[in-house]
């Protein structure tokens, strides 16, 4: 009786704002008129009294225990333990209300001691479990990360491809003022595929050490052989140029019988990580689509007429790649439509003119490396011995060239329709210069300030462009030096004024040279 | 006469073969079969091995109840409901009570909900007695055992105890008229007053195809370590913590709220079952009650649950080995989790991580809309069958009462 009123009163908080079901409740129980439960009630009022009073809560649970009474034996062993802890909690609670200061571990002993069939879960409050230091643990986190790896590599092996094949990437490139800006952004592409790699670089003017730097810092397997030529200004004898490169790269995928899949990655071209995931569907010659960035030259020079009559003709889809019919059978070749470039084109490198793309690039092109080989079991029948072909000395387009047949290329990416690489010619003109491996020590002697540099708006406050040879050096330093200390306590648009006359002058200096 | 004999060797020692490469095949494919105590039996089919006979009730016991309030379609007590219909179409249902192994009373005493809708158990044992008296009237079938061939779905917070709060469930205990009933609850814990010998423990419900319309493709890599999101504190009703879920939410906040490895709060999220499929493990605490959807949601979702509820015992506990499929903490180890579960060696979890996977799992724990081949509905009927033959022993000689119609307290004896 008297236990059920107090649990009522404890809990009537929880009820009442849990659910509205006060009087029910009460009428349920039967408890509510009794004296015993108005004396609880008054109890109640006067424990709240002292509970303000003092501080901390003050339970009433201890007049309970000062006259402890046993009714039915299930609900003295219910609620029995509990209460000692309860007054165990009530005497801590000052110490519960910052947790993390001091190690609030409860009381375990009191409910272990009960009768066999009785649970050892018991009900009522319980203490809040805290470890003296409840920060992470760098080794458990460190266990957890290696855990969360493992269970990617096996999601990585169930869903993903099965059996990845090693992937050949074929890349011509030269030392030149972006081939760090090119290669870099390859390479980080190259260096996130998932499965095994080998890089064949071929560089025209023979191997030099900035590739050879570069290459050093991926860590996959690269293959670094020179190509005895250098390469020419104009874009048409370039490309040519490459497809030889290229060529000369499945030589020696021929010569080292290496397996796997054979894709051109040009250093200035951008893939996406969905492609090296698709290109593992090949099974002999594949074709995926290639978007084609064309920067349209000069903007000075197009006149506003010619842009407004671009925008109302049809822009053409910049998108190089199969064609598929309804049921997903390749029948031709999306390619890109020139001829709206065809005036502005760029005839040499550098010149910031529009560079078209060649009917079909390679890098729209994965093979089996098996059909280079020399000998192999099943290597079909409708492609073409590479030395037959590079014997001939005729122009290799694409590696449409190798094929006799060439229906049997496979579509991939959704037959052509999902493009995952695009292709992208950017570079500085052919006299640029630039410090080599980047690294601008010793300091630069000569400046040749081109008439549009790669970095056209260099402030003037970096000291060592502003370095002149000869006499006017020491003039040079010295202005230069006040130029800048006024400078920097100077507002923006004074520093503007300052950089345009800096430049009046160079440019004026020079022209007198 | 010697041919034959190759002929039978041959066949000997290619079934031995093929069952190798078979076992082999299955180390790798990603799922495994799931048996439990009571051995391979998710899969089993009840057609056939039991008859149940639905009693008719007038609707105020169901219909009218449910149009009353259609909220109780999609909450997590939804079970009792489906169930019905399930059972009001199916094959094991017959029309004969003379050849039925179980009887079911469709009486639906979790749907009388709060504005915020949650369920009042007040009514329910009136409700549950004025069903009993009856069937009891009405067919000879409940007197002449008693109810001990009968089934009742209870899926309320402490099953057939009608409270909410523990203490006053376990001060009722069990409905005295259903003491000898078979009760199908969601609640399960071990040596309680409110789990009976016998009973069949269920998932809570939860709408499949709200989790399905969640899906995300499984390549996607699992990056979270530890998820949950809930309450830790209930301010509302014990601010101090300690009595909510037993101190045990608030232990796992308080210790681990700035751990980067345990994505915890209480925000409710809009992607909360995409997040639970990049997770790990999830979290799955008791509350006021031990059970939780979460363990359904984590199951669903291939999520490995980690159960922090001390001796609660799970839905169909005996066909499915929770053991191996998710992790026991116990609660006073709550400080110690993040070290228990990092030292859990990766084959263990890739493991439990199959087993998940295994698609009659997730249909074990399912209630779909029409009933499918190896879900929760056929579980539970699964469970009835492997309770059969009735023991004689039920069978009540004449004039012989167990039950005792006028125990319990002296509101539930008024009339509903």
């Amino acid at each position: 009786m008297k236990l059920s009123a107090v649990q009522q009163n404890c809990n009537n908080r929880r009820s009442n704002s849990f659910r509205t079901t006060g009087p029910l409740d009460s009428t349920v129980d039967g408890t509510f008129k009794s004296p015993a439960a108005l004396f609880w009630l008054l109890l109640h009022g006067i424990c709240c009294l002292i509970s303000l009073v003092l501080g901390f809560r003050f339970s009433r649970i201890i007049f309970f225990l000062l006259f402890s009474s046993t009714t039915t034996t299930t609900t003295n062993l219910y609620t029995a333990a509990p209460l000692l802890k309860t007054t165990a909690d009530v005497f801590e609670t000052l110490t519960f209300r910052t947790p993390p200061s001091s190690p609030a571990l409860s009381d375990p002993d009191a409910p272990s001691n009960n009768t066999i069939a009785s649970s050892r879960v018991v009900v009522g409050r319980h203490g809040i479990l805290v470890r003296p230091w409840p920060h992470p643990n760098a080794t458990e986190v460190m266990k957890a990360h290696r855990i969360i790896e493992r269970v990617q590599r096996e999601q990585q092996l169930q869903y993903g491809i099965k059996n990845p094949r090693t992937l050949i990437v074929v890349t011509p490139t030269y030392v030149r003022t972006f081939q760090t800006l090119h290669l870099t952004g390859l390479m980080h592409s190259l260096m996130l595929v998932p499965y095994d790699l080998i890089w064949i670089v071929v560089e025209a003017g023979g191997t030099s050490n900035e590739t050879a730097s570069l290459l050093a810092k991926t860590g996959l397997r690269t293959i670094h052989i020179g190509f005895d030529e250098r390469v020419p200004i104009a874009w048409e004898d370039r490309h040519q140029m490459e497809s030889r490169m290229r060529i000369r790269a499945l030589r020696i995928v021929r010569e080292q019988k290496l397996d796997g899949i054979v894709m051109f990655a040009d250093d200035s071209n951008m893939h996406s990580m969905e492609l090296f995931d698709e290109i593992q569907s090949v099974k002999w010659i594949g074709a995926v689509s290639v978007g084609i960035l064309v920067h349209s030259g000069n903007s000075d020079e197009t006149s506003a007429l010619s842009q407004k009559q671009e925008d109302e003709e049809n822009l053409p889809v910049p998108v190089q790649g199969p064609a598929c019919n309804s049921s997903g059978h390749l029948i031709g070749w999306h390619t890109f439509n020139s001829l709206p470039y065809v005036e502005k084109s760029a005839t040499y490198i550098g010149d910031r003119l529009t560079v078209l793309p060649r009917k079909l690039e390679w890098a729209g092109f994965v093979l089996n490396s098996k059909l280079i080989w020399k000998e192999a079991d099943d290597k079909p029948e409708w492609v073409k011995d590479l030395d037959m072909l590079a014997g001939n000395g005729e122009e290799l387009e694409s590696p449409l060239s190798l094929l006799k047949d060439a229906s049997f290329v496979e579509p991939l990416g959704s037959c052509g329709r999902k493009v995952m690489l695009w292709w992208l010619r950017v570079e500085a003109r052919a006299d640029s210069k630039f410090p080599p491996g980047w690294v601008i020590d010793p300091p630069l002697e000569i400046t040749v300030p081109a008439k549009r540099t790669p970095w056209p708006d260099v402030p003037p406050e970096l000291p060592s462009n502003e370095k002149v040879d000869g006499i006017q050096e020491h003039r040079e330093k010295r202005a230069a030096k006040t130029r800048i200390s006024r400078s920097r306590n100077g507002s923006r648009s004074k520093r503007k004024r300052e950089s345009r006359t800096v430049e009046a002058q160079v440019s004026g200096r020079h022209a007198e040279e | 006469m010697k041919i034959s004999v190759w002929v039978f060797v041959v066949h000997l020692v290619s079934g031995f073969a093929l069952r190798i490469i078979a076992a082999e095949l299955e180390q790798g494919q990603h799922t495994e079969r799931i048996s439990g105590s009571a051995g391979d039996v998710l899969e089993d089919d009840p057609v056939g091995r039991l008859k149940v006979f639905v009693y008719e009730l007038p609707s105020k016991y169901n219909k009218k109840i449910l149009q009353r309030d259609p909220r109780c379609l999609t909450h997590m007590f939804a079970a009792e409901i489906f169930m019905h219909r399930f059972l009001l179409s199916s094959p094991v249902r017959t029309l004969n009570p003379e050849e039925a192994d179980w009887f079911y009373t469709p009486v639906y005493t979790t749907c009388d909900l709060t504005p915020n809708g949650l369920p009042l158990p007040f009514k329910s044992p009136r409700m549950m007695r004025s069903a009993i008296k009856l069937i009891s009237s009405n067919w000879p079938y409940w007197n002449r055992t008693e109810g001990a061939d009968h089934f009742f779905v209870v899926p309320h917070d402490f099953g057939a105890c009608f409270h909410y709060l523990e203490e006053k469930a376990i001060e009722r205990g069990i409905l005295p008229l259903l003491q000898r009933a078979t009760l199908v609850q969601t609640f399960g814990q071990r040596n309680h007053v409110c789990l009976n010998e016998g009973s069949i423990t269920i998932p809570p419900y939860a709408p499949p195809q709200k989790m399905q319309a969640h899906l995300i493709p499984p390549e996607t890599p699992r990056s979270i370590f530890v998820y949950f999101r809930g309450l830790f504190y209930d301010v509302g009703n014990d601010p101090e913590g300690g009595y909510y879920a037993r101190g045990a939410r608030a232990a796992v906040w308080e210790n681990f709220k700035d751990n980067p490895l345990f994505d915890i709060s209480t925000e409710h999220p809009t992607t909360y079952y995409e997040d639970m499929q990049r997770a790990v493990f999830c979290l799955c605490p008791l509350g006021w009650a031990p059970w939780s959807p979460r363990l359904v949601e984590g199951v669903i979702f291939g999520c490995i649950p980690v159960i922090i509820a001390d001796d609660i015992v799970l839905p169909f506990a005996d066909a499915i080995p929770w053991e191996e499929i998710g992790v026991f903490v116990a609660e006073k180890d709550v400080p110690n989790l993040d070290t228990i579960l990092t030292s859990i060696p990766p084959e263990v979890i890739l493991r439990k991580q199959r087993l998940l996977a295994n698609p009659s799992m997730k249909q074990a724990m399912l209630f779909p809309q029409p009933a499918q081949p190896g879900d929760a509905f056929h579980q539970i009927l699964n469970g009835l069958a492997r309770k059969l033959p009735h023991d004689n022993s039920i069978y009540l000689k004449p004039g012989e009462k167990l039950l005792n119609w006028t125990a319990g307290p002296v509101g539930d004896l008024k009339l509903w």
